[in-house]
């Protein structure tokens, strides 16, 4: 499964260790939010890039006092027809400032790029070679957009709103 | 009418070349029937039992003249000569090919139509007042707001995959012609006691295999801050709503199981999170949108034009007047209600040709603009009193001037078993037959106000709950039956029927309803006591009684 990150295929520097395992003593790694919550404070203070993969059906608001020593959170899609994790991306970056590698894991689909960059996501880890090749296609299909989100793109009514000062004026 | 400006054309282009790609990869092996089955839904395209059904948006039911041909060509070019108006402000095609879908959407694009959302799980036509902008005492044209929420929930890059189909419907009057008590989320413009617009908005109404009545969870929401607060209710059920279970996934269910107030106060919370934030609207962006509707110029005109004088001896036209035409909110102007419930005919609808002569005779008396209404009849919203009388001519000819407008021949029915894979039972031919038996308008008139809802499954795409009577089509040992609620209402006093008894069959369902409707003739205290308020009175005994004394 290709990681897209940033727009480029790239290499997935992070280790995943599974809970009962031992952490290798440096290196990236990607851990459970269980194990990180059974001793974050350990944890986020060992000198490696930490990760964790975070379930869909918690709350992200629990990682708020540790967002600012992550260095990767793997969001899940089970399918891609289950969106929870577009709404705790957008929470993750837009209300808490999370600025670290924001990864779409599970069935992560070419149809879907635009949403999930949209909502934050810098990473993809993606289900087909073929799509991994077609992302910048994908997610340069539309030019404008109607919501305001993270992504840096004006709005369709921020747009206007301009237009119609400028006008005015 | 809402005009397209740059952006929203190349959102609608845009998105035709992206299904057009879909497509392509799915003729082509790419992507499997289960990966594209959401992607099609996302624009409209159904399987159903014979072919791929198309539902194209009416946004707030507002159509041109121009768009309505386009629809017609659509029927004509890519289908079998007509299309089916529906409860939700949407058109559907039956016998549309999957590979000519592209070309028919990037014709209904140059027009400034498309199909986003108008199936899946995820945010659907927003609906409205078909009266939006014309009925008198509104607060103000709901139709603006509308296209607000139209385009902030089109493509909504979190709110695309929710638990289940999530319905928004508005209105601006104290009577509600939207149905917003059964929508996911209704909204209702008021005014607060500082002048101020906003809304009562409301939650967790719909129909289906649980049936509720949406509850108020802020009694007012600042025009401004409609946005912010919509997405929180959003974000809340997608993250909340239940995935387990299709038939618990509704928001409706999440209001239920958690309380009003607990869900409410879910919703302070996210709402907190995000309010005065970049989705708070300002002056100048409502503003933009309101200036892109175009309102007709109307001219002074009597309130009582000789024409209408001169026509008041003809007997059926005076029927039909009295019947399909409404008061306008200008003076000297009328709303006109055409019903697409001629006797004998599959409700809603509307051939080719009849479509593009309604076209045609909106830019004669409407200003070149025609409405949908749920209950799946067309409307034009500004006809000129004087011009009423020729109007009902070149209607009648069409056989679109039925005076049938809210009576019982008026039926809601959905495509049922002649249609629906997932049909139990047929509802047209039981709507066809019903509006034969009840065809002498005279009768009709009689009766006075009545709606009939007809449902051919439980999940109740002609509203069967909130049918006045409604029937509901179930199956018993691989026959069609039928169960018959009544005292259901869709309007502001919104209420679901309540069963009167055991499920009757096919043949027996017209009979049935004649009998229920002679108890009710013989039972109210005065002409003018609706069925709906009989029912409120009487409970369902004594037409229970009627209906099975001698079953
Ligand atoms: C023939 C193809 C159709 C199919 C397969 C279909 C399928 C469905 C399903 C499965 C539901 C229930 C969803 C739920 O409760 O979660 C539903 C609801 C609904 N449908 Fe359809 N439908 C079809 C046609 C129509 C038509 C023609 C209309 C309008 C006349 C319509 C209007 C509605 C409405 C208003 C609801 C919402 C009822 C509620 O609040 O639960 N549908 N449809
Ligand atoms: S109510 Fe049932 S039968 Fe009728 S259209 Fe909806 S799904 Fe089909």
């Amino acid at each position: 499964m290709p990681l897209v990150k940033n727009g480029q295929i790239a290499a997935d520097d992070f280790v995943a260790v599974a809970d009962d395992a031992e952490l290798p003593a440096a290196g990236p790694v990607l851990i459970s939010a269980t194990r990180l919550l059974a001793d974050p404070e350990r944890l986020v203070a060992r000198n490696s890039p930490l990760g964790v993969v975070w379930p869909n059906n918690r709350d992200v608001a629990e990682l708020k006092p540790w967002l600012d020593r992550l260095a990767l959170i793997a969001l899940v899609f089970p399918t891609y027809k289950d969106g929870r994790a577009h709404s705790q991306a957008r929470r993750l970056r837009e209300v808490y400032g999370y600025r670290g590698e924001l990864r779409a894991t599970g069935q992560v689909l070419r149809d879907q790029f635009t949403f999930l960059v949209r909502n934050g996501f810098d990473a993809l880890d993606v289900k087909k070679e073929a799509d991994a090749h077609a992302f910048r296609e994908a997610t340069h299909r539309y030019t404008e957009f109607y919501q305001p989100t993270g992504d840096g793109h004006r709005s369709a009514l921020q747009l206007r709103r301009q237009r119609h000062l400028t006008s005015a004026s | 009418m809402y005009a397209y400006d740059e952006i929203d054309r190349a959102i609608v282009h845009e998105r035709v070349d992206e299904f057009r790609d879909q497509v392509r990869r799915r003729l082509n092996g790419e992507l499997t029937e289960d990966e594209f089955k959401p992607l099609r839904l996302m624009n409209g395209v159904y399987l159903q039992l014979h072919a791929y059904m198309f539902r194209v948006a009416i946004p707030y039911g507002t159509l041109s003249s121009e768009q309505l041909r386009k629809l017609a060509h659509v029927a004509r070019t890519y289908d079998r000569g007509y299309g089916h108006f529906t409860t939700r402000q949407n058109i559907q095609f039956n016998w549309i090919a999957l590979a000519d879908l592209p070309d028919a959407l990037a014709e209904l694009a140059e027009v400034g139509i498309h199909a986003m959302q108008t199936s899946g799980n995820c945010t659907r036509n927003v609906t409205a007042d078909q009266w939006a902008g014309v009925a008198p005492g509104e607060i103000e044209d709901p139709r603006v707001w509308a296209e607000i929420l139209r385009q902030h929930t089109a493509l909504h890059p979190e709110f695309s995959f929710l638990p289940r189909k999530f319905k928004f419907a508005i209105t601006a009057s104290d009577h509600d012609r939207a149905a917003i008590k059964i929508h996911d989320i209704g909204l209702k413009l008021v005014r607060n006691d500082a002048g101020e617009t906003g809304f009562e908005v409301l939650v967790g109404g719909g129909l289906g295999r649980s049936p509720f009545i949406g509850r108020t969870i802020k009694s007012f929401v600042k025009g401004h801050d409609i946005l912010s607060y919509i997405e929180a209710i959003l974000r809340v059920y997608n993250q909340y709503g239940r995935r387990d279970n299709i038939y618990k996934a509704r928001i409706k269910i999440l209001v239920h199981e958690l309380g009003i107030e607990k869900f409410a106060a879910e919703v302070e919370q996210a709402w907190s999170e995000i309010a005065d934030g970049p989705l708070t609207l300002d002056d100048e962006m409502i503003e933009d949108i309101r200036s892109r509707f175009i309102y007709p110029a109307y001219e002074k005109l009597p309130a009582e034009p000789d024409e209408l004088r001169a026509a008041a001896g003809d007997a059926r036209f005076e029927a039909w007047r009295g019947n399909s035409v409404a008061p306008h909110r200008q003076d000297g102007y009328a709303i006109v209600t055409l019903s697409l419930k001629p006797a004998g005919g599959p409700p809603g609808d509307a051939t080719a040709e009849q479509m593009d002569a309604v076209a045609d005779l909106a830019d004669k008396y409407s200003f070149g603009e025609i409405r949908v209404g749920h209950e799946q009849n067309l409307v034009l919203p500004h006809v000129a009193k004087r011009d009423l009388p020729a109007l009902w001519a070149a209607l009648d000819k069409l056989g679109l001037a039925t005076p049938n407008v809210g009576l019982v021949s008026d039926i809601i029915a959905c495509p049922g078993l002649d249609y629906c894979s997932l049909a139990n039972a047929r509802s047209i031919p039981i709507a066809q037959e019903l509006s034969r038996r009840f065809a002498n308008p005279e009768t009709a008139a009689l009766i006075g106000r009545l709606h009939i809802n007809i449902s051919g499954c439980i999940n109740a795409c002609g509203h069967h709950h909130v049918g006045h009577i409604g029937i509901l089509g179930v199956e018993k040992n691989g026959e069609e039956f039928y169960q018959i609620t009544i005292g259901g209402r869709a309007d502001e006093g919104a209420e679901l029927g309540v069963l009167i008894g055991p499920a009757v069959p096919y043949g027996e369902v017209a009979d049935v309803i004649e009998d229920i409707v002679e108890a009710y003739l013989s039972l109210r205290q005065r002409p003018d006591e609706l069925f709906v308020d009989a029912v409120k009175r009487l409970g369902v005994e004594p037409f229970k009684e009627r209906v099975y004394a001698t079953r």
